[in-house]
């Protein structure tokens, strides 16, 4: 009877698994990736506020139109150089809400302290 | 030490209070170089100069503070043994002959130090856009070591490569530069950036400073010594200590204390806040170090 009780138990642990699990992935399979194309430029980034949502895929597209630049937002651990002549793509799945600063570390001249921008994460 | 050390102003560490000691240095039989003379000593760090800065919002006296620095330094009682600069010499232009106006502009001001052994390393105002191709033409290697009195120091270039980052090279060369030493070897590290991450938002740090740290952390007795923020800062990696200095142009707001990193406007109720340089006394028999921080005064 206990071993009886037992098995059921853990079918409808699994079931309930399954379910959250399917759940979840409809949520996130509702929401297509956003793919966001950004421009680099001595001294500054287009779009430079970036708006996503928490839990959906994101893939941002940098190209430089003129020289070397980087793209760091390290709150959210993603960085990339943007190259001149190439797509420079970042892929991540935004875990938190917020507003996240980001900015060219890669030395570009006179403004590149002023070279910055914000990704807002939201619900 | 006469007037000039008189008007010492001194730092905390960690929060202790009064002088700054960089403990636990050990014995001189180990140290590479000059062979164990046990004197004391004093050198100055200077950062951050920035010349061919010109805006008289931030510091109106931004052709004159540099010279008021050296005077400054002139006037100590007691010359310290070398000098060290510690990048930013010049302000960033992307113009490669004005870059190279202004160096010459801040070797000329420098020229008036009565202490000649002067020593240099580039910030990334200086080097990342040439990858360090003008700084070498006045002043030569943008990372070396050297040894005095018994104390090795290790000269770190983490700007020439614009990502601001040491590179796989120069960890090889440190590396090998570190294992000529014993363990209980003195070492001063000086650096532009900040090794660790300090602020990466605001880009102080060094992409690869920790590998740095790494190499450095077997070594008992390191400190390190950097510019970069235009302020007074201490902390410790480890066992390691890290004191940013002063600049000699603008003072930069505390790390991630506001917004947006900015120069602090100039204060004409207290002119040259902020701005200034540091002595260190090696006191190589007692094992500590002491730093004193002198504000540019108006003149």
């Amino acid at each position: 009877m206990a071993e009886r009780a037992y098995r059921l138990a853990v079918v409808f642990l699994v079931a309930a698994i399954v379910v959250a699990g399917f759940a979840a992935f409809g949520a996130c399979a509702d929401e297509p990736e956003q793919v966001i194309k950004v421009t680099a430029k001595k001294f500054e980034y287009s779009p430079n506020e970036i708006t996503v949502k928490k839990g959906v895929p994101v893939t941002l597209e940098f190209t430089s139109l003129d020289r070397p630049h980087g793209f760091n937002c390290p709150d959210l651990a993603i960085r990339t150089d943007i190259m001149p002549g190439k797509v420079n793509r970042v892929h991540f799945v935004p875990q938190k809400t917020g507003t996240f600063e980001f900015h060219c570390d890669l030395f570009c001249g006179e403004g590149h302290e002023n070279m910055t921008g914000k990704i807002i994460v939201t619900e | 030490m006469g007037t000039g050390m008189e008007r010492r102003e001194f730092l905390k560490l960690m929060g202790i209070g009064g002088v700054v000691f960089v403990s636990g240095l050990g014995p001189l039989a180990h140290a590479a170089g000059e062979k164990g003379t046990k004197d004391d000593f004093f050198f100055v760090q200077l950062s951050d100069t920035h010349i061919g800065f010109s805006d008289p919002k931030v510091n109106p006296d931004f052709a004159g503070t540099l010279k008021k620095a050296v005077a400054q330094v002139n006037s100590l009682s007691i010359q310290p043994d070398f000098i060290m600069f510690t990048g930013d010499l010049s302000h960033t232009t992307d113009d490669s002959k004005e870059r190279r106006k202004r160096l010459q502009g801040f070797r000329d001001i420098v020229a008036d130090l009565k202490v000649k052994t002067v020593r240099f390393m580039p910030g990334e105002h200086d080097a990342a856009l040439d990858n360090g191709e003008a700084f070498q033409e006045f002043f030569g290697a943008t990372h070396y070591t050297f040894a005095h009195k018994g104390v090795n120091f290790i000269v770190i270039d983490n700007v020439s490569d614009p990502t601001g980052s040491i590179g796989d090279v120069q960890l090889q060369w440190l590396a090998g530069e570190l294992q000529k030493l014993d363990k209980d070897a003195r070492i001063v590290v000086f650096t532009h950036r900040p090794l660790f991450d300090l602020a990466p938002t605001w880009d102080w740090a060094t992409r690869d400073g920790a590998k740095a740290i790494e190499l450095l952390m077997p070594y008992k007795n390191v400190v390190v010594f950097y510019g970069h923020i235009h302020q007074v800062h201490n902390q410790m990696t480890g066992h390691i200590p890290h004191h940013a200095a002063h600049g000699l142009m603008y003072p930069l707001p505390a790390p991630l204390s506001q917004p947006k990193k900015a120069p602090v406007p100039w204060d004409p109720a207290a002119p040259y806040k902020n701005l200034g340089f540091r002595g260190i006394d090696a006191k190589v028999l007692k094992a500590d170090y002491v730093i004193t921080e002198f504000p540019v005064k108006k003149g």
